[in-house]
């Protein structure tokens, strides 16, 4: 097998050239269509509308900050999902009668529609970057506790028995062979999670009309400023692909293996 | 060529003694016996292999060795100690490949001094000492992914031995393996056995392994798995692989088969039959 360093770059590179190049092409055919009637252009904008969009929005709309506050609002949500749910998924792998008792709950969670709760969390927390941090969490811990469960339990017997025969404690068995084998089950949660809760910080901020990102593409649907609209929502899939590189790095600090 | 049906070597001082154990699963009708009256003992630095076909009891005796099984009739001892749990001179090398994917060659191997506290340095030196024993020192940083079944295999055992065990139990190491990997790893633990003058039990169902690594060789019964008879195999140490073209080994291999072929059909008559039932019963 050849060396993948030794080849050009072109080669080296061919996928995320490939990725490009087909986003590239998407984007020109899409609009062709647009320009040619295909598609509403009062719906949706032409693409090369919404690119020169980007200027005003980051200019006039003070984006960066919006941006900052999304995701701060997106961190702390994230973050806390983690801190509590991973404990909660341990402890609900520990005791079987806690497990079924409260699995399937756990399971709802993850597929209710938190986001419609809104008024409720109005009420609770008041229309402040509370409700949006408070919601988000909640939606992202259910993924996160379901996965830490599956990791822990998956974790091959024969990997126990090692710790078994070395006369491992039980917090050795957890913290050196439970939990590093069940990391990268708990990561697939963890991405999940945060897919979770940027959908609902970006949504909550929309429904409130509160915050960042969510409530500046609220205000520029009202305008009926459809390309800034649009471009909005690709400042929102960048601050998803930030989070998800951030979470690539420290998967990859903590699994070197991988 | 000779066989016996003793307990132990007369001369030899016995580093464990296995007595009359019992193993029995499942309760009242539906109660099993796996492992039935099996008593023999292993001598400081001898290497005995107990074989016998699937359904024998081998695993489950491996297990209550290695103090997996606590809950048995009989006595395993080492010294005066009973094995109930698992014993810090049991070192356990597992069929199914155990290495941690997210550590190095290096760290998995100090992993049980990193339980016992030993210095980071010193560890280091002490797993360098037995990964170079096992003719892995090239691929100290390597992670086991990056390995073949065959060296994961030794890494397990350069862990295990790196707690310098009294007795080695190994509960088929090699199954995975294709058979010239096999007779070459083979040939690594006999150069191991020796240098170390380590005790070794090695629980398998391959009869040319089992002639061309022991001393003696338990043959068990199908089920109830009980010692069928003990076969001393006199063939000369120091041994490699080369042993196997020899007419001995021929002959150990044919002995020993005489007695396996008939509990092997026992236990492929029980297999089809169960098949059958369960075929019938749709």
């Amino acid at each position: 097998m050849a060396d993948k360093a030794a080849l050009p770059f072109y080669m080296r590179r061919a996928p995320e050239i490939t990725g490009i190049a087909a986003l590239v092409v998407g984007v020109f055919v899409f609009e062709l269509m647009v320009r040619f009637g295909l598609v509403n252009r009062y719906i949706i904008p032409p693409p090369s509308d919404v690119l020169l969009a980007f200027e005003r929005v980051i200019v006039e709309e003070n984006i960066l900050a919006r941006c900052g506050e999304t995701a701060f609002e997106m961190l702390v949500a994230g973050v806390s999902s983690v801190v509590v749910g991973v404990p909660i998924g341990a402890f609900l792998y520990r005791s079987a009668l806690w497990r079924r008792a409260l699995e399937d709950w756990v399971g709802a969670l993850a597929a209710a529609p938190i986001v419609l709760a809104f008024p409720l969390f109005l009420v609770l927390f008041g229309r402040s970057p509370k409700t949006i941090i408070v919601m988000a969490f909640f939606h992202g811990l259910a993924p996160i506790i379901l996965k830490t469960i599956e990791g822990l339990a998956g974790t091959r017997k024969v990997l126990v028995n090692v710790g078994r025969s070395l006369n491992m404690t039980s917090s050795q068995m957890f913290w050196k062979i439970l939990f590093p084998s069940a990391l990268p089950v708990i990561f697939t949660g963890i991405r999940l999670s945060w897919t979770f809760c940027l959908i609902t910080v970006v949504g909550v901020e929309f429904l409130i009309n509160l915050g960042g990102l969510g409530q500046l593409i609220n205000d520029l649907a009202e305008r009926y400023d459809l390309p800034g609209t649009y471009a909005s929502i690709c400042f929102v899939i960048l601050v998803s692909v930030l989070f998800f590189i951030v979470l690539e790095r420290i998967e990859s600090w903590l699994q070197p293996a991988r | 060529m000779t066989s016996d049906s003793t307990i132990a070597r007369p001369t030899a001082e016995p580093a464990m003694v296995i007595d009359d154990v019992v193993k029995r699963f499942g309760r009242g009708a539906e109660i099993v016996t796996a492992v039935d009256h099996v008593s023999f003992n292993v001598a400081q630095g001898e290497f005995v292999s107990v074989i016998g076909p699937s359904g024998c009891g081998k695993s489950t005796l491996f297990n209550i060795i290695g103090g997996l099984l606590g809950d048995y009739e009989g006595s395993v001892m080492i010294g005066d100690e009973r094995i109930s749990a698992p014993h810090p001179e049991v070192g356990m090398v597992f069929q199914e490949e155990s290495t941690f994917p997210w550590r190095t060659v290096i760290e998995n191997v100090a992993f049980p001094l990193e339980l016992q506290g030993v210095a980071k340095s010193e560890r280091m030196d002490r797993a360098h000492h037995f990964i170079d024993m096992v003719g892995l020192a090239s691929f100290e940083k390597n992670y086991p992914s990056q390995l073949s079944g065959g060296m994961r295999q030794r890494v397990s055992i350069a862990r295990t031995l790196v707690s310098q065990p009294k007795i080695l139990l190994m509960d088929e190491p090699f199954a995975a393996l294709d058979e010239q990997t096999r007779l070459l790893l083979g040939d690594k633990i006999t150069q191991i056995q020796q240098q170390l003058n380590q005790t070794t039990l090695l629980i398998t169902h391959n009869l040319t392994e089992a002639v061309q690594l022991s001393d003696r060789i338990v043959v068990m019964t199908y089920r109830p798995g009980k010692v069928k008879r003990i076969v001393n195999i006199d063939l000369p140490r120091p041994r490699t692989s080369d042993v196997v073209g020899s007419d001995a080994f021929g002959h150990y291999v044919a002995e020993i088969w005489n007695d396996l072929r008939e509990e092997a059909s026992r236990g492929m008559a029980d297999s089809e039959a169960a098949a059958s039932r369960r075929s019938a019963h749709g």
